[in-house]
């Protein structure tokens, strides 16, 4: 799925630029047979695939699959209801999520992601975090995306 | 981002072709599209201190 300049690149900046660990909790349908035979929901594969190769570039990313339907419960408790999903695991301090697949614009975000989730830290101006620190209310926060 | 910095912060990226009904819930016509809370919306890539002060109001109002 990435080519392999990419690949290549993004290698190196993970080596140089991830400060840690992150873990890639990923809800999505596995190939059943008494589902929907050799049918895993549209792009799930794509972005099992994806993942796979990202995850294949450091040892510091790694993979948690569950199935979206045999782990129903564990999908509530994470407040998945809708599939691929892709929930980061590292430092952050609130929730980062990927619904979808994470192709073309929306992967660039998600390596992003991936580096700032693993140190905890962002780009966000001192005054930006100073307002953020006085928050009392959740904040969910939705952001639209298209591949191209 | 701001998912990193704050424990109350909750961050989705949705795809939103594959998601046709969450489009059309949120009247996504054009991306990126941000929504604060289902109150708030953003159409188009704001810059920093304009997605905050969204972010604010989202969660001051009444």
């Amino acid at each position: 799925m990435i080519p392999q300049k990419d690949r290549e690149n993004l290698k190196a900046l993970f080596a140089s630029g991830l400060a840690g660990p992150v873990q890639c909790t990923f809800f999505t349908q596995q190939q059943s047979a008494l589902a929907a035979p050799g049918v895993e929901c549209e792009y799930c594969k794509e972005t099992r695939e994806l993942l796979e190769e990202v995850v294949a570039l450091t040892s510091l990313v790694s993979l948690d699959t569950h199935d979206f339907v045999t782990e129903a419960a564990l999908a509530k408790t994470h407040g998945v209801d809708r599939i691929p999903a892709i929930e980061l695991k590292g430092k952050a301090k609130g929730r980062v999520r990927f619904f979808g697949v994470p192709a073309g614009y929306e992967f660039s975000t998600l390596v992003e992601d991936l580096l700032d989730v693993a140190s905890g830290q962002t780009k966000l101006s001192a005054a930006t975090k100073a307002q953020l620190a006085t928050l009392t209310q959740p904040v969910h926060l939705q952001v639209f995306v298209t591949p191209t | 981002m701001m998912a990193v910095e704050s424990p109350l912060v909750t961050a989705d990226v949705i795809e939103a072709i594959e998601f046709p009904h969450l489009s059309q819930k949120y009247r996504v016509m054009g991306v990126p599209k941000s929504i604060v809370n289902e109150v708030v919306e953003m159409d188009g890539a704001y810059p920093e201190a304009q997605f905050l002060a969204a972010v604010l109001k989202a969660v001051t109002r009444p």
